[in-house]
């Protein structure tokens, strides 16, 4: 039996679904003792923006109940730095690139992307959302439909490469996001960035991180990140890349299942980094298992045939 | 190089009030490690705690490694549990090891606590370079100080005078080098709660001596991945460093040591 787990979107040729998520796998050359990141179905790189960034100040991350908090602050090198040491180092290993772009308007989302367009080596854009906009007093673009409308157009317009938002699930309902998205040209959306979460020290009464709240990961969010994407798979027909406490193979079948094409590896990571790689044969040997050939036929193939009296009950 | 890899438990002890140490072996670690660098471990299997946990190596014999620990949160009551022959995840040696060269004749250990975990390895490595080499461990009392009769030329301070002078680390080091005379030809390493660093930072700078610390603090990954272990720095064109890929062994003089997250908020 011959097995493919090669995923083709837009023009980019994933050799199977496992990708590691943004912020946490660095600028995918931190850890070569660890994992060959050829093995991967491709890099999701660190946000990069107009300009490097410092970051938040200390303390940046707390640990939770199987997750953690963060407020890394979208801390990077910048393009310039990124274009010119990061990728061409990445391209040496043989990774398949998606560039995750951070910015505060749409101008400057539009600047980074069309300063990698310039560039050879790179697979695609994924598009952080969850970032604050200038224009709108610095309330999240990630949180305003018409916000995420605009800069796909924008951005799409910019580009023939793979597009994808990546969406935050912070808000009431994601499948509109999903929706304008499509509409505007977007050839995936990545579902999630992380939820907000916080957490004190009852001695102290202080916060553990920095910013008070922070970004919540890990498997804790597995369940509702999967909810997320069930929500956004009704809501559009481009394809999915699930991200969300996805530490296992089994964790990733399942957003397979539920129809996502493409998975990302976050938080787990920091704890073996070379998970990809594993989970990616562990998707191969439930294939080897259940006679399945190629992953289109696993994608989106969640049976709900037995619930209909809960749909019609409106639990959708 | 750097390692991930499953080993067995060879023993765990306590060694002084609420102070444990782990045993496991590992011939690759061992052969590539430095002093002052640190492991990176998984207590055990499950997702909580869900992250690793950084030790710094505390003695090397051979293939032997040991670390020493506090039990006091969810991680090292798991470790303080493990029984011989139980498996261990550890991902290493990680971080910059401490510089061992430079112009001067004496290393003075400066540890407060669990800072002594980097110390022995450190001492022989200097020793080892022709150094001399004076241990300087302060601790609440008697009870809570790693007596260890392989510790080179030790000196003991405790808060309550139970054991060695009565007096805080810092102090103790003021205490050694008025006696000592040898100002000109030391370096200072420490290691300890973020206060003494402070304090002993201070010290150093009104006497102009020379010092390097080694850093404690939380960590995601350990290498370098998530951004999560900033301190920030005096000069340079970064603001911030990384304690698990720049550190955690470092030039005084470079840190902003307010920066550091106290314990515990
Ligand atoms: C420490 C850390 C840093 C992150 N940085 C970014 C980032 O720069 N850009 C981004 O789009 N997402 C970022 N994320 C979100 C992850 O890419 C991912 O969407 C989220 O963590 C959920 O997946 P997980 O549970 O597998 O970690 C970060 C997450 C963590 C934990
Ligand atoms: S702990 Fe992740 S970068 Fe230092």
């Amino acid at each position: 039996m011959s097995i493919s787990t090669e995923i083709t979107i837009r023009n980019v040729t994933f050799k199977n679904p496992v990708l590691t998520a943004s912020g946490t796998f660095g600028y995918g050359l931190e850890s070569p003792d660890y994992v060959d990141v050829s093995q991967l179905g491709g890099v999701v790189t660190k946000s990069i923006s107009r300009k490097p960034r410092d970051g938040n100040p200390p303390q940046r991350i707390a640990e939770t109940p199987a997750g953690m908090l963060n407020s890394i602050g979208l801390a990077n090198v910048g393009v310039d730095v990124f274009l010119n040491e990061k990728l061409p180092a990445l391209r040496k290993v043989n990774a398949t690139v998606i560039v995750n772009i951070a910015a505060s308007s749409i101008e400057e989302y539009a600047y980074v992307l069309e300063r990698c367009e310039e560039h050879e080596g790179i697979g695609g854009y994924e598009i952080n959302v969850s970032c604050p906009n200038v224009k709108d007093g610095g309330l999240s673009f990630g949180t305003n439909c018409p916000a995420v409308a605009e800069m796909t157009r924008e951005l799409r317009g910019r580009t023939e490469k793979l597009l994808a938002i990546k969406l935050t699930p912070n808000v009431t309902s994601i499948g509109e996001f999903a929706h304008v998205c499509e509409a505007e040209g977007a050839d995936a959306v990545s579902c999630i960035n992380t939820f907000v979460g916080m957490d004190i020290f009852v001695d102290s009464r202080r916060p553990k991180i920095a910013t008070i709240t922070g970004g919540f990961s890990g498997p804790a969010i597995l369940p509702m990140a999967l909810a997320k994407v069930y929500e956004v798979r009704k809501a559009v027909s481009i394809p999915i890349i699930g991200i969300g406490g996805i530490t296992t193979a089994e964790d990733a079948l399942k957003f397979l299942i539920v129809g996502a094409s493409l998975v990302q590896v976050g938080t787990a990571l920091f704890i073996d980094p070379g998970a990809g790689p594993t989970i990616a044969e562990g998707i191969v040997a439930y294939m080897e298992r259940n006679g399945i050939t190629s992953l289109t036929e696993l994608i989106g193939s969640l049976d709900t045939s037995l619930q209909p009296s809960l749909i019609a009950a409106g639990w959708e | 190089m750097m390692y991930l890899e499953t080993v067995a438990v060879d023993y765990t002890k306590e060694v002084a009030e609420n102070v444990w140490v782990i045993g496991f072996r590992s011939a690759r670690i061992t052969e590539v490690l430095r002093p002052g660098q640190f492991l990176n471990i998984k207590p055990d299997s499950s997702y909580d705690p869900l992250l690793r946990r950084a030790y710094s190596v505390h003695r090397v014999d051979g293939d032997k490694i040991e670390l020493i620990y506090n039990v006091h949160g969810k991680g090292s009551a798991i470790f303080a549990a493990k029984r011989p022959g139980d498996p261990l995840d550890v991902m290493g040696p990680l971080g910059v090891p401490f510089r061992l060269d430079g112009k001067f004749k004496k290393g003075i250990l400066v540890s407060g606590g669990l800072g002594i975990a980097p110390m022995p390895i450190l001492g022989e490595a200097l020793h080892q370079r022709g150094y001399d080499v004076v241990n300087i461990h302060g601790a609440r009392n008697a009870s809570m100080i790693v007596q260890d009769d392989r510790l080179r030329n030790p000196h003991y301070a405790t808060d309550d005078g139970s054991l060695g002078l009565h007096s805080n680390v810092v102090q103790a080091v003021e205490h050694y080098l008025d006696r000592d005379h040898s100002n000109d030809s030391v370096r200072l390493f420490a290691c300890g709660p973020n206060k003494m660093l402070d304090s002993l930072t201070e010290f150093c700078a009104n006497r102009d001596l020379d010092l390097k610390v080694s850093l404690e603090c939380q960590m995601a990954c350990g290498i370098g991945i998530c951004q999560g272990c900033p301190v920030e720095m005096k000069r340079g064109n970064r603001k911030y460093t990384l304690v698990c890929m720049h550190g955690p062994n470092y030039d005084v003089g470079d840190l902003v040591l307010e920066s550091l997250p106290t314990e515990h908020g």
